[in-house]
């Protein structure tokens, strides 16, 4: 019996989490297609990921699962770094790029019998009235203040509406803790990278993490076996912010407990630390999730908390030594065609 | 030993030389402290002791009946009379627990200690957990631990000394549906002595408003000794009962129990929790002697 293949599409090619799980996806000789879309050109090296470029919206999404027939679509591609993006174009990329997403997913006819959405912890907030551990179905006890978080809430919304209406397709959401590892880029990273890293005078609040391949891991684990649900994922254990910095060698830099905000600013405008209002509560009462539910679909966490930061460490403690890797790869479009299409290449089958 | 020198080798390799993951390689990574997941660190908490002790042992001079009840293993909640401005009951026991029956006690606390710096997080070093129904329970029915819990809340340490050992009113029993839910017996305790260490004369609400904490006590301490009388307890005599362990007759695990039982059950605790401290006071010769 022969069967056919699954057919991805994957937002954010060109985002750090699309290009990896693209690269997970083929080695898996069950996805007979896997399409990316992005707003910029991919940067890590594809086998056989075709590449469309699109705006960040996906307006031309509608189309584009028509013609493909897709019937998996990984939503890779939702900020969660307030530092990078304008708050116009956090709130285009996560919940109008959503928004579109989920309406092509859903028009009548789909072909799409799978979303997945890579969310955040930060949905829960951080608030002194939180429990120590969050379950998935808990609801956060503060009211969101940050435009990441309510982005994020907005999103998870649509998703909770469309699996509602969609009741066939297989809907799974992840929901990551802060991701250290080799070579993510996040406010925290580039804190505790650094010499001196913020803290808040009186606070030692308890943190997870979670490892950067753990993240692709697990993205790959509920796409393979088509697992439906919420999750959290996280490293196992906590670890509080003094520890992490220790064990990064880097040194606290008290923020006074009272006007935070405004004592980080010089600090922030100096370019000593980056303090997004996000990381502000964060290392004010810390957060925990508990990772019980994604446990039991069979999937565990190769990195803990400590091993994680370890991990992160070690890799920002190599660069610093031999510099940072040139640019290995870099796209382009003709020789990208070439590999794929030429009749001149030989392709071995299946 | 060669052993352990050979998976550092190994590790040295691996961070030089980028070689490919396998499944069976966790990586737990290494602790340079011993904070647990609820904040609570030993190593504090014996620092804490080393300075507990003296007043435990010299100023308070503390008794206990009944310890036995309090059981080596599993999980009970453990709840108590709360007196005294800045409560001197919970470190009692939480320290009188730890030494003579070699078991940590977690005290459930109000957020609102969460979020006072410094204090805040000394509070979670020593054994201090938010007072969340679902940390509670975890701690009670997934790890088996004790923990304390003052049903009285606020009300209790901010009574004046007027309404000393009156208990206050046990707020909406939350306490007996986690003990159900979690399937462990309450054990409660009655403290004599806490409310003569620190009575409170009279209270300023309009000064705790503009400070934003929940009360703010002018203490007989504080009349003596200025602000020093903050951290000045009275050498009152400190006795403490173990109560018979109250076990509940219903299944454990219930999203739900009947309001009326729970009330019920808190009710039941509290006017035997009252009158074991009536009992207790009837038997006491002197404030400070016992």
């Amino acid at each position: 019996m022969r069967r056919v293949g699954r057919r991805v599409l994957i937002t954010g090619l060109d985002s750090f989490w699309g290009g990896r799980m693209a690269q997970a996806l083929e080695s898996d000789p069950e996805v007979e297609m896997i399409l990316g879309m992005g707003t910029r050109e991919p940067t890590v090296p594809l086998e056989r990921t075709e590449f469309v470029k699109a705006d960040q919206t996906y307006s031309i999404l509608s189309r584009i699962v028509a013609a493909t027939q897709v019937d998996t679509i990984v939503h890779t591609f939702l900020v969660v770094d307030s530092t990078r993006v304008s708050s116009r174009a956090l709130h285009e990329i996560n919940v109008i790029g959503t928004m579109n997403l989920l309406a092509a997913a859903g028009q009548s006819g789909s072909p799409v019998r799978q979303v997945v959405v890579k969310s955040s912890t930060l949905v829960y907030g951080s608030a002194s009235t939180d429990p120590t551990w969050f379950r998935e179905e808990m609801p956060r006890t503060s009211p969101a203040r940050t435009r990441v978080e309510r982005s994020l809430l907005e999103v998870e919304g649509f998703v909770r509406d469309f699996a509602e209406d969609n009741p066939a397709t297989v809907v799974s959401v992840l929901r990551f803790a802060n991701v250290l590892g080799t070579d993510i880029v996040t406010p925290i990273s580039t804190n505790l990278s650094r010499p001196i890293c913020p803290a808040i005078a009186g606070y030692d609040p308890l943190l997870q993490f979670v490892e950067e391949d753990d993240v692709v891991r697990c993205l790959e684990h509920v796409t393979r076996q088509r697992i439906p649900g919420l999750y959290n994922v996280a490293g196992a254990g906590k670890l509080p912010w003094s520890e992490v910095t220790a064990i990064c060698g880097t040194r606290l830099l008290p923020i006074s407990p009272a006007g935070t905000h405004v004592a980080a600013i010089p600090l922030v405008r100096l370019g000593l630390i980056e303090f997004p209002p996000e990381l502000e509560s964060l290392l004010r009462y810390g957060r925990g999730v508990d990772t019980t539910r994604i446990g039991k679909t069979g999937f565990s966490c190769r990195y803990t908390t400590a091993g994680a930061v370890e991990n992160f460490i070690r890799a920002v403690r190599l660069r610093r030594s031999v510099g940072d890797a040139p640019p290995s790869y870099t796209y382009s479009q003709d020789v990208e065609q070439f590999f794929r299409h030429s009749p001149a290449v030989v392709r071995s089958e299946g | 030993m060669t052993a352990g020198k050979e998976a550092t080798q190994r590790e040295q390799r691996a961070a030089l030389v980028p070689l490919p993951r396998s499944d069976d390689m966790p990586s737990p990574g290494q602790r340079l402290s011993d904070v647990d997941e609820w904040g609570r660190s030993e190593h504090t908490r014996t620092i804490a002791r080393r300075i507990f002790a003296p007043l435990y042992n010299n100023w308070f001079r503390v008794e206990w009946e009944g310890l036995e009840k309090i059981p080596k293993t599993g999980g009970a909640l453990l709840v108590a009379n709360h007196a005294g401005a800045i409560p001197s009951d919970a470190p009692t026991i939480m320290h009188g627990i730890e030494v003579e029956r070699g078991r940590p006690v977690y005290g459930m606390a109000d957020f609102f200690f969460r979020e006072v710096p410094w204090l805040g997080t000394a509070w979670a070093r020593v054994g201090g957990v938010p007072a969340h129904p679902d940390n509670a329970l975890r701690l009670l029915r997934d790890q088996g631990q004790l923990a304390l819990v003052f049903p009285e809340g606020t009300k209790g340490p901010s009574k004046t000394y007027a309404d000393r050992y009156r208990l206050r009113r046990f707020g909406r029993g939350g306490f007996v549906e986690i003990a159900m839910r979690a399937g462990v017996p309450v054990i409660p305790i009655a403290v004599v002595g806490a409310e003569e260490s620190m009575p409170i004369v009279f209270r300023i609400p309009a000064l705790a408003k503009l400070i934003g904490v929940p009360y703010f006590p002018v203490t007989a301490n504080m009349l003596l000794f200025g602000p020093l009388g903050l951290a000045m307890y009275f050498p009152a005599k400190f006795k403490l009962r173990v109560l018979d362990p109250v076990s509940f007759n219903v299944p454990s695990g219930q999203e739900r129990y009947s309001k009326s039982r729970v009330m019920e059950e808190a009710e039941k605790i509290r006017i035997n929790m009252q009158e074991t401290i009536y009992e207790m006071l009837r038997e006491r010769r002197s404030v400070w002697f016992g």
